[in-house]
């Protein structure tokens, strides 16, 4: 009977425990370790129902019984110190865990025991998700794509996320755990890829009739490979600017892959700040404008009075606090 | 608006034939089974004459114990609704991979997930939670009623309103697509024109009412109404939990009420509160739905604790383990259920040091949590453990709630739940959890206290098909879901492409069955119950329980306790016994009771009016129902005819009437 959930398991792509990335790597440690962890106390409860329950079964007449047995300082303390010092364990991990993975903290390592060259210039990557479909933005090339993703294997990306409007997650299993895409928004995350390969990715989180579709591919390559990958998209690719643009934001869904050879050089900046139709006034600068207009008419208090809240000071608003 | 003429748009709002779902198959035929169910059923009481009764005994009825029951009702009716959708939902990821894209269109599945979420925790178990509560609680404390009984009795007909607008959207119109939490944006008015997420508002603003109503009641009832001697550490777990589950209630549904409130001003008046322009954040609207959202878990598993902690004395002989202990985890866990509701967004972009605070916090609640089920295995050890259907249950929760425990604490590891978050491990996690936990602990306590809502047993042949088809059916439908979530699959997917993933979803359709063929078996168990009543009957005291309810008759007289009882111990009731109890059999005297009013319905009906006028924008309607509704309300408080009384000769006549003894030969306690 066992077996055969066993047989099943070994069929399929536990992608989870097994990623090809190494922050997903050390996610899935931390998992695995987490669930040893607490199986320290999870089994012998599980153990412990199932012998108390059959020792004292009303019909076994030889267990002893002691109806007005309900108090055991000691026992008491095993009872709520034993979950506690499993806790502190755990909690110590995923502090530790938390930070060292946060994100936005550059990455240190490449994978176990290869620290980052300290000249190594990260891959920018600018990912946007539409209604329904994702649009990544590469500025360095000064190219984009539609529903693919592309990097070379073992050098760190950086990603900036943000949404055109509707709330996504930006997740590929493979490369490292998932971070939301907002409106007006800019999440970060940092990532690397080890394996070449070819990877899902999609948007985990719910935004309507075309979510289900809202899948893309992430291709993991050799430096080379990467090059030509980037000459293929100039070569085959359209023209992104405002008007593509908003042809492009119209919903849509199951979008296949698409280049772009050229984009609008601040059209990121503009999607971010939700001002890419030429009427509208850009959300960075208007609260630029409402920082000024506070600190002319409060003087010096304004400034630690609007530091207490960075999306009002920050250009370029980062999702939270970080 | 429609294109018609104008009187008709002033007349019916936006609502025309055409909001009528008639090129939807499925929905036509639910509206003919419905329709031809329900007329069915309307025929029987007519043709039986029940209207009076029920009305007057039934519907207007403020006694606790009434209410208690029409709670449970409701629970299974909807429960019905709830399971419907999900063998929906099983049996389209089952077939709609590749080529094949099922049966139901993403606009409808998202509906029918939506629905299946919002009305299993909104009409499944928080009515059930509340007619536990309604039914135990004041029998428990040694008290003839709650505190408010009209507010009560107005309570549970709020819910109903709820669930009546809820069901209405199925016919007339269509409902949310935004998922149990009606995220923005969503659930804004660009993203959902329709009436959709206005049904789901004004449902829950109605049953949300409710809630709070019966919060506030029971927390007054715990506080003021305990027989006397009893103190608050000789209260029984079960009335503790009901205190604690009522005070998270009290402080946690108002921010719900205001969290929807904003929502619907968004939608009908333009304001940008959660929108993505004009300085309005999605972000706030998913902390304050969270911040309702993470209590509201407990509000609906503490009393199931209070509950276990009832029954594993009861059937293991014995007093319950570390008491006092049991008690400080209740109320530890009711404040940190506070301080926890960021773990449902780790993912948000918030930084690492506010992940790691709202991760330790979630993990501290494990503690309280391990305490209490090492207290309930401390109880069975040394005991003499008796697995009649209610212990059964709690066995299955014990094995099933611990694993979906570990499951827990392996989410709120901030970064594991990068991975996990939105994916069907945590899916399966949940309903680990809450049918784990809540579930199962709703058919513990049916069949717990059945024999002293209604006088006999319910069958146990039944009980035990229920039982193992729900254990085995679980693991089968939700088994699966752990695996698919390590595969990388997220939650809310109408269609897949990947065909190595469809296996597990067949077998977790198969689940689905099983658990079906359990349901059944709980209406069969009902039923035959019903049947075999005169074999079944049962005493006061069928379990041999050891708290106030089980001193008292089955079914309870009107008036609970001719005698209000003096209390010494913590297990009254067993104290009593041990100390030679003799019923006193005359001497009694008139008991003063509210009498039963028909405003609840009224006030309810009204509000289930205005809701569907608020939906459709028929703004005169929505007036007109209001204004009465205010004006009805202030007329009550002018009605001074509301005590009622029951003589001594009748109070003496129900007390040696046949339901304090066993009618066959059915009770062994
Ligand atoms: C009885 C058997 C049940 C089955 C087979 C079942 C099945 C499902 C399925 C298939 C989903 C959708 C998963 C997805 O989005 O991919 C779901 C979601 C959900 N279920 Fe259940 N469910 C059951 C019982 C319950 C119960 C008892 C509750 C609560 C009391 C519950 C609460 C929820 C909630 C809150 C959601 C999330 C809805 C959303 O995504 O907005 N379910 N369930
Ligand atoms: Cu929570």
């Amino acid at each position: 009977m066992l077996l055969l959930p066993a047989l099943m398991l070994s069929g399929c792509n536990l992608v989870l425990l097994n990623p090809a990335g190494d922050v997903a790597r050390q996610q899935s440690d931390l998992m695995i370790a987490s669930v040893i962890l607490i199986s320290l106390i999870i089994v012998p409860v599980l153990i412990a129902i199932g012998v108390i329950a059959w020792r004292y079964r009303a019909s076994n007449e030889r267990a002893d019984y002691d109806a007005d047995w309900d108090h055991s300082t000691k026992l008491e303390l095993v009872v709520w110190a034993a979950p506690l010092l499993i806790i502190v364990m755990l909690g110590a991990m995923t502090w530790i865990g938390a930070h060292q993975l946060d994100p936005y903290r550059p990455l240190t390592r490449i994978s176990a025991g290869h620290p980052v060259a300290a000249n190594a210039q990260p891959l920018e990557v600018e990912v946007v998700s539409l209604d329904w479909k994702w649009l990544f933005f590469y500025p360095k090339y000064g190219i984009a794509t539609v529903n693919e993703l592309a990097a070379p294997i073992n050098m760190p990306i950086h990603f900036k996320l943000t949404s055109t409007t509707m709330m996504n997650s930006f997740f590929i299993p493979s490369l490292a755990g998932q971070i939301y895409t907002m409106p007006g928004m800019q999440t970060v995350l940092h990532a690397v890829i080890n394996k070449p390969g070819n990877y899902k990715g999609f948007s985990s989180n719910y935004s309507g009739h075309g979510f289900t579709d809202m899948r893309f591919r992430f291709l993991g390559m050799s430096q080379q490979d990467f090059s030509r990958w980037v000459a293929k998209v100039r070569a085959g690719g359209s023209d992104l600017d405002r008007k593509a643009f908003d042809q492009l934001s119209k919903p849509s869904r199951a979008v296949p892959v698409h280049y772009y050879a050229h984009v609008d050089a601040d059209l990121y900046h503009h999607i971010l700040n939700r001002c890419v139709d030429p009427g509208q006034v850009c959300m960075d600068k208007i609260m630029a404008i409402d920082a000024n207009s506070i600190r002319a008419a409060h003087g010096s208090d304004a400034d630690k009075a609007l530091s207490g809240n960075p999306s009002m000071t920050a250009p370029a608003h980062d999702a939270a606090t970080n | 608006m429609p294109d018609r003429p104008a009187i008709w748009n002033f007349l019916l709002g936006r609502l025309s034939l055409s909001s009528l779902p008639l090129d939807n198959t499925i929905l036509v035929w639910t509206f003919v089974v419905v329709a031809l169910g329900g007329a069915a059923l309307l025929a029987t009481i007519t043709y039986y004459r029940k209207w009076g009764y029920l009305w007057h005994e039934w519907f207007t009825s403020v006694d606790h114990k009434r209410l208690g029951v029409m709670y449970m009702v409701l629970g299974t009716v909807m429960l019905l609704r709830g399971f419907a959708d999900a063998i929906m939902m099983r049996s389209q990821q089952a077939v709609a991979f590749g080529s094949n894209m099922g049966y139901l269109p993403p606009h409808h599945y998202d509906q029918i997930f939506t629905a299946h979420g919002a009305i299993m925790i909104f009409f499944v178990a928080m009515p059930y939670i509340a007619g536990f509560m309604n039914f135990v609680m004041p029998l428990q404390i040694g008290a003839r009623d709650v505190a408010f009984p009209f507010l009560n009795n107005f309570s549970f007909w709020l819910t109903v309103a709820g669930v009546v607008l809820f069901m209405t959207s199925l016919f007339i119109g269509d409902f949310s697509h935004a998922g149990w939490l009606g995220m923005p944006p969503v659930s804004e008015l660009k993203q959902s024109p329709g009436p959709g997420v206005d049904y789901y508002i004004w449902g829950l603003q109605l049953s949300g009412l409710g809630t709070l109503l019966t919060g506030i009641n029971f927390v007054v009832t715990v506080v003021k109404m305990r027989a006397p001697g009893m103190t608050l550490m000789k209260m029984p777990m079960f009335s503790w939990t009901t205190l604690c589950t009522s005070g998270l209630i009290v402080v946690t549904f108002p921010i719900l009420t205001a969290t929807l409130f904003l929502l619907s001003l968004d939608r009908y008046l333009g304001t940008h509160f959660f929108t993505n322009g004009f300085g309005g954040n999605v972000m706030m609207y998913v902390n304050l739905i969270w911040v309702w959202g993470h209590p509201e878990v407990y509000i609906l598993i503490l009393p199931m604790f209070g509950l276990y902690s009832e029954i594993v004395p009861t059937f293991s002989g014995k007093r319950l383990f570390g008491y006092s202990s049991m008690v400080y985890a209740t109320a530890s866990i009711m404040i940190l259920s506070y301080l926890v509701w960021l773990h449902h967004f780790f993912t948000m972009g918030s930084g690492a040091d506010v992940n790691s605070f709202f991760a330790l916090t979630t993990m501290l609640i494990s503690i309280p949590t391990g305490a209490k089920i090492f207290n309930w295995l401390f109880t069975m050890y040394r005991g003499r453990v008796r697995f009649d259907v209610p212990m059964l249950w709690t066995m299955g929760f014990l094995f099933t709630f611990t694993i979906g425990g570990m499951t827990g604490v392996m989410l709120s590891v901030a970064p594991a739940d990068f991975l996990l978050h939105n994916s069907l491990f945590l899916v399966a996690h949940f309903h680990n959890v809450i049918i784990g936990g809540v579930v199962f602990g709703v058919f513990a306590g049916i069949n717990y206290w059945f024999p002293k809502a209604f006088g006999f047993r319910l069958d146990e042949f039944w009980g035990k098909m229920s039982f193992w088809f729900w254990q085995i059916g679980f693991w089968v439908a939700f088994g699966p879901l752990y695996v698919l979530g390590l595969m990388g699959v997220t939650r809310r997917l109408s269609h897949f492409t990947d065909p190595s993933l469809q296996i597990w979803f067949i077998i977790a359709a198969f689940g689905a069955f099983l658990i079906l063929l359990g349901i059944l078996s709980f209406v069969m168990q009902i039923y035959v119950s019903i049947r075999r009543r005169d074999q079944l009957a049962v005493g006061n005291d069928p379990w041999g329980g050891r708290t106030l309810e089980w001193s008292t008759s089955s079914p309870p007289p009107p008036y609970n306790f001719a005698f209000i009882p003096m209390v010494h111990e913590r297990d009254a009731w067993t104290d009593m016994k041990k100390h030679g109890y003799q019923r006193p059999l005359e001497g009694f005297n008139a008991i003063h009771m509210p009498k039963n009013t028909g405003t609840g319905v009224v006030l309810a009906a009204l509000g289930t009016v205005f809701g569907f006028a608020m939906v459709w924008y028929i703004w005169w309607l929505a007036v007109v129902s209001f204004v009465a509704l205010i004006a009805v309300a202030i007329v009550h408080t002018f009605n001074y005819d509301r005590d009622g009384h029951i003589s001594a000769e009748e109070v003496s006549q129900f007390e040696h009437t046949g339901n304090w003894e066993p009618k066959a030969q059915g009770a062994t306690a």
